[in-house]
């Protein structure tokens, strides 16, 4: 053990791959030291544990509807109280936890690589390319990205797929900001010139070694914005747009405890929360990764 | 040698009126390339409608024949290009086309919902300075200590509820539990005749009226979905500043001013943060801007006939007109906000010239 710990902190890293391993060791016991950052890690992997088996967690079917027991307060049978279908809320929530996940994946998935190739491309190419696709990201910049996320819906038609699309189409501009201002550094340094001497190509010289280096701040962002797709995407469930019932979306779970608010709290109240602990999860790692991460 | 000092300050002030211009003329150009681009995305969504607008108008059983025509009257038939071109040129004289839903122009109804919802985002942005710069001043000079842990947990929080969710618990705590505000809505419905609409900001017009009564109860409406506006807003601006702060706290002018002995107080709140309004300001009209957009999901929590819920409401009964002018609008005072903090804070700071 000890011996382990010493090879992962050595000063003078035999080879690549120990020189990352090195790396990697060094960037977890930062992130190690850093209490609230480990909170959120735990619960971002509690998130995704409860993803994964939430079947096997679930006290109920959460689709299963019991007239008899609806909008039952929180017992010892159904911890977060019944719905006004009678299903039991906490079921819901356990199993919502995998539409949460996917919709805040799918779009990491797809906003990720379009930010940072069109903020690589504009930074390492400058002048006019830089110019035009610049002028695109800030018009999309410009727009509120919920009333954005709307419009695209009301076009889209309601949905989860289509809920997913509008909050890409709005999420990816900070992105390809980030990676623009990362990729301007790193153009000038005195190893691209070589790289280019060298004979490479743009297309590799962009890919291989200005994508790689932008990654990490790309990361912290992703991080950082999660909590921001979810909050979003529990929004359009609100309104009715995101996930269509009997989804157990958090989001259009709030919505349709809205009625009861006033009689019946915890239907609407237990689903906010698991959105505050998710997102707030987010932000405690997002936080912790950026001090890791990017140390400027 | 005076008259070749006053030549070399009247070039300078030459070149620096014909930088002005440059930079006005940039400044114009950068906003009218983005609201073409602002306009090109909804009139292309306008096209992406699997409805067919000429549907709407004729209905599903009309003749070939006044099918054909409709879509001429309607410009159909015309080139892509020039139908865009007829589009800026409708959405320049402010005409968005008629709702569906509430038949009037949707021009119209923008202007009367307005008014409420700048009223809420102003009072929100309101609380969010008056909270959020004290914040994140001392969190700034008390780095590590408890204001420091404030500042920061409701910037954590702030970030991670969902607003209309904290607004229904606020609904639920404040209105139904202890009863110290009042309901969803902006003014109680026995009020509702008194006020005349004269400037459509609900306490501006009480307090014109003298309607003291009705004024009491426009606040205790306010009240809460304000405040919930406020929090996301303070925590932005607590968050910011406090950056701003320990930034501005490092140079080399704190020292000397330190050095020159003045108070802590002075320094803190006269020199350093006097030095990070600029920025602070660039963050609170764009707070103020999120605010606008906040404003979509709070409305409908609070039933707050502004914009926010014309937007929703449009959307939900499919009435593109509305949802499209609505987002235009929300788009155009976006970019308004934007560049009009850019200029200020250039007319404000010599640096940044």
């Amino acid at each position: 053990m000890a011996k382990l710990r010493e090879y992962l902190l050595a000063d003078q890293p035999g080879s690549r791959n120990h020189a990352k391993a090195v790396q990697y060791y060094r960037q977890w016991l930062a992130l190690k030291s850093n209490p609230l950052a480990l909170i959120g890690l735990f619960i971002v992997i509690s998130l995704l544990l409860i993803a994964i088996f939430a079947p096997l967690i679930a006290p109920y079917d959460p689709l299963a509807q019991n007239l008899a027991e609806r909008l039952r307060p929180p017992s010892f049978a159904n911890w977060f109280g019944t719905d006004s279908l009678g299903r039991d809320i906490l079921s819901r929530i356990l199993h919502g936890t995998r539409i949460t996940l996917a919709i805040v994946l799918l779009v990491v998935i797809s906003v990720g690589p379009i930010g940072l190739l069109i903020g690589t491309v504009a930074g390492y190419f400058g002048g006019p390319v830089d110019t035009v696709l610049m002028r695109i990201t800030d018009i999309f910049l410009a727009f509120p990205r919920l009333v954005l996320a709307l419009a695209f819906v009301a076009v889209l038609g309601p949905g989860i797929e289509n809920a997913v699309i509008a909050i890409a189409c709005t999420a990816w501009p900070p992105y390809a900001r980030v990676a623009r201002a990362e990729t301007m550094v790193i153009r000038n340094a005195d190893f691209i010139a070589a790289t280019r001497i060298q004979g490479a190509s743009q297309v590799r010289i962009v890919l291989h070694h200005i994508v790689p280096l932008c990654i990490s701040s790309v990361i912290v962002r992703t991080t950082l914005d999660m909590a921001g797709i979810i909050l979003t995407a529990a929004g359009l469930g609100f309104l009715g747009l995101g996930a269509q019932p009997p989804l157990p979306e958090w989001g259009a779970m709030i919505a349709a405890g809205r009625e009861f608010i006033f009689d019946q709290w915890w239907v609407a109240t237990f689903p906010g929360l698991a959105i505050c602990l998710v997102a707030l999860g987010f932000n405690l790692l997002g936080d912790g990764l950026r001090d890791v991460l990017d140390a400027r | 040698m005076g008259r070749r000092a006053s030549l070399s300050r009247l070039s300078m002030s030459h070149s620096a009126f014909f930088r002005t211009i440059r930079v006005v003329l940039r400044e114009t150009l950068t906003v009218a390339v983005t609201i073409l681009g602002l306009l090109a995305v909804t009139f292309l969504i306008t096209r992406v409608i699997p409805v067919d607008p000429v549907l709407t108008v004729v209905g599903d059983n009309a003749r070939p024949d006044v099918y054909e025509r409709v879509r001429r009257e309607m410009g159909l038939d015309q080139p892509i290009l020039l139908q865009f071109w007829d589009y800026i040129v409708k959405v320049a004289r402010g005409d968005f086309g008629r709702s569906v839903l509430t038949t009037n122009l949707v021009s119209d109804d923008i202007k009367r919902v307005f008014p409420a919802t700048l009223e809420l985002a102003t009072i929100g942005t309101m609380i969010g300075v008056s909270l959020g710069v004290p914040l994140g001043v001392l969190a700034a000079t008390r780095q590590g200590k408890w204001p420091d842990y404030v500042a920061r947990f409701i910037g954590l929080f702030g970030y991670s509820i969902p607003i209309f969710w904290l607004g229904l618990m606020g609904l639920l705590l404040f209105y139904a539990k202890l009863g110290w505000v009042s309901g969803p809505g902006r003014l109680a419905i026995a009020y509702q005749d008194f006020v005349q609409p004269i400037t459509g900001v609900l306490l501006i017009d009480c307090a014109i009226q003298g309607e003291w009564d009705a004024f009491r109860n426009a606040v205790s409406h306010l009240v809460m979905p304000a405040s919930v506006l406020g929090l996301a807003s303070t925590a932005y601006i607590s968050r910011m500043t406090r950056s701003f702060m320990i930034t501005e706290l490092s140079q080399q002018y704190v020292i000397t001013a330190r050095v020159k002995g003045l108070s802590e107080r002075r320094v803190v709140w006269g020199h350093a943060l006097r030095n990070a309004l600029v920025p602070l300001l660039t963050v609170i009209a764009l707070s103020y801007a999120n605010l606008l957009e906040g404003s979509v999901l709070t409305e409908t929590v609070f039933a707050w006939p502004g914009l926010g819920r014309y937007i929703t409401n449009s959307l939900l009964n499919a009435d593109m007109n509305a949802v499209l002018g609505g987002t235009i609008v929300v788009g155009i005072i976006f970019v308004g906000i934007n560049i009009l903090t850019d200029v200020v804070a250039r007319l404000v700071d010599p640096r940044a010239r």
